[in-house]
């Protein structure tokens, strides 16, 4: 048992060091309503999360693992998913003259990405590429504090520290030069359910959008994992005394 | 083979053409399996069921999965979205393959504690690190399919250790990319291996296991039964173990897989693979960590592949590096300072595995490969010289301690039945 | 155990006995349970998954569909023929008497709406596609289709009316969101 314990012990060393990432950046901390064993997303946040995603990221960043059938999860209903999908076009085809044609989308295809390739997003923003955010939240070391302290932390450089040109200065960024303008200023969307819209209240929103993109699977997960878990303890308990009543005639 | 040993008649009608029955009731059920076996000796079995459960789930993932640079990262984002349960098979096996390296590290570092590599088992120990290459290359092969950024710069950096191999070795590099980087081929053999190998590994298992049949299991006295009164059979005794060990293994994996699916893998492997950016600080697996530090302590290329392999490599030889007869450190008190010295060592290899090369780590890193080596090449031959052992019981049954104690007895006890 | 151990006679050894055999079969019985729990997931992963099942339902616009013209679209991996019918066609297949037929099955049955028939463009004798979409193919001599692989003729409300085709062409489940607008699947 000792050696279990020492490598427990020794995994619990690695594992951090396995997802330190920019060292020199501390990261603001929030309570994340998906976080923990028994966490779940928040609809109403995600909702707004998505509307600033359409209104404010989509310009520059695709989501291209996600389906408008998706936002389902969201709490939209058919119709809705319906109307929000037509207000994209994308492309299909062949036709029956051969020629591919743009048509309104529907709630099984994905969301368009606002540039035909890799190429032409770094050639429409000074040669740095805006990363797909479908992933975003799992493909950064502590995904929702690095994107929350990402978007909050625009602050004038200090003095000593020169910005290049099409760089801007993010305290949260390893080395905080970052190619991404500052996204939000505050008041940047307008919520029908008139919450804040401050510029940390719109990035908790993303955020909470984000852990989404990244992991539909979430909630189901978690709610599985205590069923799961709690069987499994059972079972554990009464093969522990099985195994105590079979081994009771064996002299020591 | 008397017919008469099973009433059912199916079974004797079976059993009769094809023994199968026999065989079972011989392995499992009256199979003897010393009495005192503590709780790591679970880990074999558990071991075995963690291969189970890879190929079971490796299958299913299988038949999602799209091997083409193109596709693969998008077909396993599918798994994890629209496939039913898809996303449940690829956590079990991504932190399956986690647990099933910690249980084997745990199952290796049992035999090296209580001597289970000595006379008479020493094809049994080998055949188990013939297992543990096995894995790796598997473990390797599969962490490069979902085309993520780790996965194709892990590919890379090592595949390239190859080149490392004097006149032949960019040949045999360009090779086993089938171009002249990693690409869609590798990716495609990569995949059609990790298919074939865990079959490989199924079929060294099943020898591991006739060798292991073929003594008995070793126990924590390190001294051979002597009769029934040493034994129990198999079952009920130690399937029910098993089966208890099984239980809190799953409970350990599936708090993993539900709630922290994503702690031992890397962040980067959620970004698509670009072969024109390299992550800043790219890191292998974690099971690969001590190997990768072996590798990164010799300044010299080929000098560090041949140090890296040549720590697994030396295990072959282990049994006979360590000369003394005594195999359960239980009775080696030096040897046991020193086994968990080398627990220690392997542990700090796996932290600075993790670090940048550089500084303090790069310097820690030596020390720790130098003593690697210095406790199979020197300490063990030496320790068999000079460690005297205490007094060994005289069976498992009998805990009375041989009569003047001393190394002439525990010589005598191990070597009877050489 | 000690306890167990201490009440003497027989007694207590068979209530241990009964105790441990309960035990061990209820945990061994939970974990075949368990066991039985984990094969779904594995079996499950085989059916349509939900990208697959978000494209089993279209929807088609049947307004564009000139009189006398048919459309085809794929649905599920297989074609679907939506005709457009003229009054002619319509009278023709609706006046057929049942037992002239194979596979007796009224038009209105067949038909949500008479102006259109939405069939499944499948042979019901070995899978071909018939002919009698395109403008100027062999329509067969009921005025339908025509399968030319084992020259099996259907009418125009697509039911077999000569050769080796045992059934009616199938109608798939399908319904009008709007005088337009069909929804199939």
């Amino acid at each position: 048992m000792r050696k279990l314990i020492l490598c427990l012990a020794g995994l619990m060393m690695v594992g951090p060091a396995l997802a330190a990432g920019g060292g020199d950046v501390v990261l603001k901390h929030k309570d994340w309503s998906f976080s923990g064993p028994f966490g779940s997303f928040d609809q109403a946040a995600m909702q707004r999360g998505f509307q600033a995603y359409v209104e404010v990221c989509s310009g520059c960043h695709s989501l291209d693992y996600v389906s408008f059938r998706n936002l389902a999860d969201l709490g939209y209903n058919e119709a809705e998913i319906k109307a929000i999908a037509a207000q994209y076009e994308v492309e299909d085809g062949p036709n029956d003259d051969g020629d591919m044609f743009m048509r309104a989308a529907l709630p099984a295809d994905r969301f368009p990405a606002p540039y035909p390739n890799k190429n032409a997003a770094r050639a429409a923003n000074n040669g740095a590429y805006p990363p797909d955010l479908s992933l975003i939240a799992k493909a950064r070391a502590n995904g929702p504090d690095y994107l929350y302290s990402l978007l909050t932390s625009y602050v004038d450089a200090p003095g000593d520290k020169e910005v290049p040109d099409g760089m801007y200065y993010n305290s949260a960024y390893s080395g905080h030069l970052i190619a991404m303008p500052q996204p939000l200023y505050g008041d940047d969307v307008t919520y029908a359910d008139g919450a804040d819209s401050s510029v940390e209240a719109i990035s908790a929103d993303l955020v909470s959008f984000f852990a989404w993109t990244a992991e539909p699977a979430l909630e189901k997960r978690k709610r599985t994992g205590v069923a799961v878990v709690a069987f499994l303890l059972i079972l554990s308990a009464m093969s522990f005394g099985a195994m105590r009543f079979i081994w009771a005639d064996v002299k020591k | 083979m008397s017919a008469s040993k099973f009433s059912n008649p199916v079974v004797r009608w079976i059993d009769h053409r094809l023994p199968i029955f026999s065989f079972l009731e011989h392995e499992a059920n009256e199979y003897p399996t010393p009495k005192n076996l503590n709780y790591f000796w679970n880990f074999g079995s558990l071991a075995g069921i963690s291969l189970v459960i890879m190929i079971v789930t490796g299958i299913t993932l299988a038949m999602s999965y799209t091997a083409h640079v193109d596709y693969a990262f998008e077909s396993v984002e599918r798994i994890m979205r629209d496939v039913n349960h898809g996303w449940l098979l690829r956590y079990i096996h991504m932190n399956g393959a986690s647990f099933f390296f910690i249980v084997v590290f745990i199952h290796i570092f049992r035999g090296l504690y209580y001597g289970s590599y000595k006379a008479p088992r020493e094809l049994l120990w080998m055949l188990g690190v013939v297992i543990l290459l096995l894995m790796m290359a598997t473990a390797f092969m599969g962490y490069v399919l979902p085309w993520g950024q780790m996965s194709f710069w892990g590919a890379t950096v090592i595949t390239n250790l190859f080149s490392a191999i004097p006149f032949v070795g960019e040949s045999i590099v360009t090779w086993l990319w089938g171009g002249f980087s990693v690409d869609n081929p590798t990716l495609n053999r990569f995949f059609a291996l990790h298919y074939l190998m865990p079959f490989l590994i199924v079929g060294v298992v099943i020898l591991h296991l006739v060798a292991l049949h073929r003594f008995g299991s070793n126990n924590p006295l390190g001294i051979d039964t002597r009769g029934p009164q040493d034994t129990l059979p198999f079952h009920p005794y130690y399937t029910i173990k098993d089966f208890f060990g099984l239980s809190v293994f799953l409970t350990f994996l599936a708090a993993a897989v539900f709630f922290f699916p994503n702690f031992l893998g890397h962040p980067d492997n959620y970004i698509p693979a670009d072969p024109l950016q390299t992550p800043a600080h790219i890191v292998p697996e974690w099971y690969f960590l001590p190997f990768y530090a072996i590798l990164r302590a010799v300044p010299d290329k080929l000098g560090g592949v041949l140090a890296m392999f040549g720590a697994i490599a030396i295990l072959f030889v282990l049994p006979w590096l360590d000369r003394s007869p005594v195999r359960s450190a239980r009775f080696r008190p030096l040897f046991k300072i020193f086994f968990w010295i080398l627990v220690i060592d392997c542990i700090v290899l796996g932290y600075v595995g993790a670090k940048p090369a550089e500084g303090m780590y790069l310097l820690v890193g030596r020390v720790a490969t130098v003593w690697y080596f210095v406790h199979f090449l020197a300490i063990l031959p030496l320790l068999s010289v000079i460690e005297t052992p205490r007094p060994l019981p005289q069976s498992i049954s009998t805990p009375v301690f041989g009569g003047g104690g001393g190394l002439a007895g525990a010589v005598a006890a191990p070597k009877e039945k050489l | 155990m000690a306890k167990s151990q201490t009440k003497s006679g027989a007694d207590a050894s068979v209530e241990h006995k009964s105790r441990r055999d309960f035990i061990v079969v209820a945990t061994y019985a939970m974990g075949a349970v368990g066991a039985g729990a984990f094969v779904w997931p594995l079996v499950d992963q085989m059916n349509p998954a939900a990208d697959t099942l978000a494209l089993a339902s279209i929807e088609v616009d049947v307004s564009k569909i000139v009189e006398g013209q048919s459309i085809t679209i794929k649905w599920r991996g297989k074609p679907i023929f939506i005709r457009h019918r003229t009054a002619s066609e319509i009278e023709e297949a609706s006046g057929v008497l049942q037992d002239e037929l194979r596979d007796p099955e009224g038009d209105d049955v067949r038909a949500q709406k008479p102006e259109y028939l939405v069939v499944l463009g499948v042979c019901t004798h070995l899978g071909c596609v018939p002919l009698g979409q395109k403008v100027g193919e062999v329509r067969g001599e009921y005025g339908g289709w025509f399968c030319p692989c084992h020259g099996s003729h259907y009418d125009s409300s697509g039911r077999i009316r000569k050769g080796p085709a045992p059934l009616n062409l199938e109608v798939p489940p399908y319904s009008f969101l709007s005088d337009q607008v069909i929804r199939i699947g």
